[in-house]
């Protein structure tokens, strides 16, 4: 039985530890191992060196040096929008959250209406695809320049006005075809075999949906969500072209006060320092995953 | 007589692509007995499974269970399927879910049961199995052998009245098929009605009370064991018999 292969792997690795002294060959491409090693950590570091040096060089010894630096690279104006950004970053982020988990869920519902099937459903996927396929094409700051001024212009009664709703709105619209596509590339990773075991248990094929495709799916795409959190991320910031007052939008209001150009520089690194981890993170989700997927699993 | 079969097939066409997979095929499997399918790869053996289980449409002829024609489109597919078993080649685990999960999501969600009546019933069906102590692993910590009797417990647990074992020993090593073959031996000891694909020559012979030898798509022999491969009438029959003989798969 597999128990017993189990069992006996298991002593011969128990043996190793208890007796096992490295031979002199291994010993040596340990050494030599070590000595390729320590020289490509020297080459590298030579070599980003040697690019930052060419870099600064040439930046610093451009014609408008002077003049660029004190329009993007002004410490004063940095420290003066600092607090002004971050204050402006809480609203991205408030954005990001709410519009992440309405996309979340408007994402997976297309996903899943796109794979109904039978006559009634006709309209349904017929529907969803056209969203899909007209917010996939259109872009993002046409929705948000149509949603922000278009719909106040209808002067619909008990329909919001206020510019930040609205862009977050035009967020969700589009970032919800995005990820809908996410979602319907997983469900299609998922082999019809699991489906014919769950309808050959007498499933339905919501059923089947539900406990054995949905859960497989979700798992497999969540690295690629996070890389869409990431640009959904970036993407609140322009919001601001409503009027709304984000990191982006409070460094405008600095520069147009200064003439500097430096509070942008601010927003911008601000940002970066805020996607880092997540993109990171999603990296190492990935990685994770296909290890596993590696070893034969998929749990 | 025909009260007490379990399954009837009467002249089932099957084509895919205008090319004709099953032609004419047509047998029935009485009560508390096994009908082994036999036959080269690409017979259509697999086909034949897939369709009995609904799986896959037929073009013409028909499929009764108890009785009742199961390929009219008016009957109710889900409750078909209820009533049958199925485990394949490939065991079709689901991964996400532990084993005990795996056998409880039928008898749950299609036929009501609480939860915990299902799970004493897997355990109590695991345990007969030798596999309690696997409940909660994941299937793809498990062996080949582990993995199939596994999936043939989630096939038990609805209580079928019928089961399709679609080459279930295919993709296992030899002391594997040993493992899984004996949980079917114990099966017809208990009087399951099953009908099983297999290229285990002798253990078709042993187990089975019909055997039918499909090729090209037609049943082209069928009877009893003994008359099938101990005094085939068919020259093809004789031939893929020597084959297999060949192979080391059976005594000649």
């Amino acid at each position: 039985m597999s128990g017993d292969t189990a069992a006996t792997g298991a002593v011969v690795v128990k043996g190793d530890d208890d007796a096992y002294r490295p031979s002199e060959r291994r010993l040596a491409h340990e050494a030599y191992r070590r000595g390729r090693a320590r020289r490509s950590a020297l080459i590298a570091a030579g070599s980003a060196l040697a690019t930052a040096v060419a870099l600064y060089l040439l930046v610093v010894n451009s014609p408008g040096w002077e003049v660029t630096r004190k329009t993007f690279f002004n410490a004063d104006y940095a420290r003066q929008a600092l607090p002004e950004v971050l204050k402006g970053l809480r609203l991205n982020l408030e954005l990001m959250l709410g519009c992440g988990a309405l996309i979340l869920v408007f994402g997976l519902l297309l996903a899943v209406l796109r794979t109904l099937r039978g006559p009634v459903f006709l309209p349904v996927r017929l529907l969803a695809t056209v969203y899909v396929d007209f917010f996939l094409g259109l872009p993002m700051i046409i929705c948000l320049l149509v949603m922000i001024t278009g719909v106040p212009a209808l002067r619909l009664s008990g329909v919001t006005t206020d510019p930040l709703l609205l862009g977050g709105a035009a967020l969700v619209l589009t970032y919800s075809a995005y990820v809908s596509e996410v979602f319907r590339s997983g469900i299609e990773s998922v082999h019809p075999s699991q489906r014919a075991a769950a309808r050959s248990l007498g499933l339905t094929n919501a059923q089947a949906m539900r406990y054995v495709v949905l859960p497989q799916a979700v798992r497999r795409v969540v690295p690629p969500l996070l890389n869409n959190l990431v640009s959904l991320q970036k993407d609140t910031g322009l919001v601001s072209i409503g009027g709304a007052i984000d990191a982006v939008y409070a460094a405008k209001i600095i520069a147009a006060r200064s003439f500097n150009f430096t509070p942008y520089l601010v927003a911008g690194l601000v940002f970066i320092v805020l996607t880092i981890p997540l993109t990171r993170f999603a990296d190492w989700l990935t990685a994770r995953t296909n290890r596993r997927q590696f070893q034969g699993g998929a749990v | 007589m025909s009260g007490a079969d379990v399954l009837r097939l009467e002249s089932v066409r099957k084509t895919f692509g205008g090319q004709v997979v099953l032609r004419d095929v047509g047998f029935t499997v009485p009560e508390h007995s096994v009908t082994a399918l036999i036959g080269a790869s690409g017979s259509g053996k697999s086909t034949l499974m897939r369709c009995v289980n609904l799986l896959e449409g037929i073009d013409d002829g028909a499929i009764f269970l108890d009785g009742a024609e199961i390929t009219d489109p008016r009957a109710d597919q889900d409750a078909v399927r209820r009533r049958i078993g199925v485990v394949f080649q490939s065991y079709n685990l689901f991964p996400h879910m532990t084993v005990l999960e795996n056998i409880t999501l039928a008898p749950r969600r299609v036929h009501g049961r609480g939860r915990a009546e299902a799970e004493t019933r897997a355990l109590e069906l695991l345990d007969r199995l030798g596999l309690a102590a696997k409940a909660k692993e994941y299937p793809d910590r498990l062996s080949g052998g582990q993995q199939q009797r596994v999936a043939i417990v989630r096939a038990l647990a609805t209580g079928p009245r019928l089961l399709l074992l679609d080459e279930i020993t295919a993709a296992l090593d030899p002391v594997l098929v040993g493992e899984v073959l004996s949980v079917v031996r114990d099966l017809k000891e208990q009087g399951m009605t099953m009908v099983l694909s297999t290229h285990e020559m002798g253990f078709a012979r042993e187990v089975a009370d019909q055997v039918c030898f499909l090729d090209g798509g037609v049943v082209l022999e069928q009877g009893p064991p003994e008359q099938v491969f101990g005094d085939p009438r068919e020259e093809r029959t004789r031939r893929f018999l020597s084959r297999v003989v060949a192979s080391g798969r059976l005594q000649g």
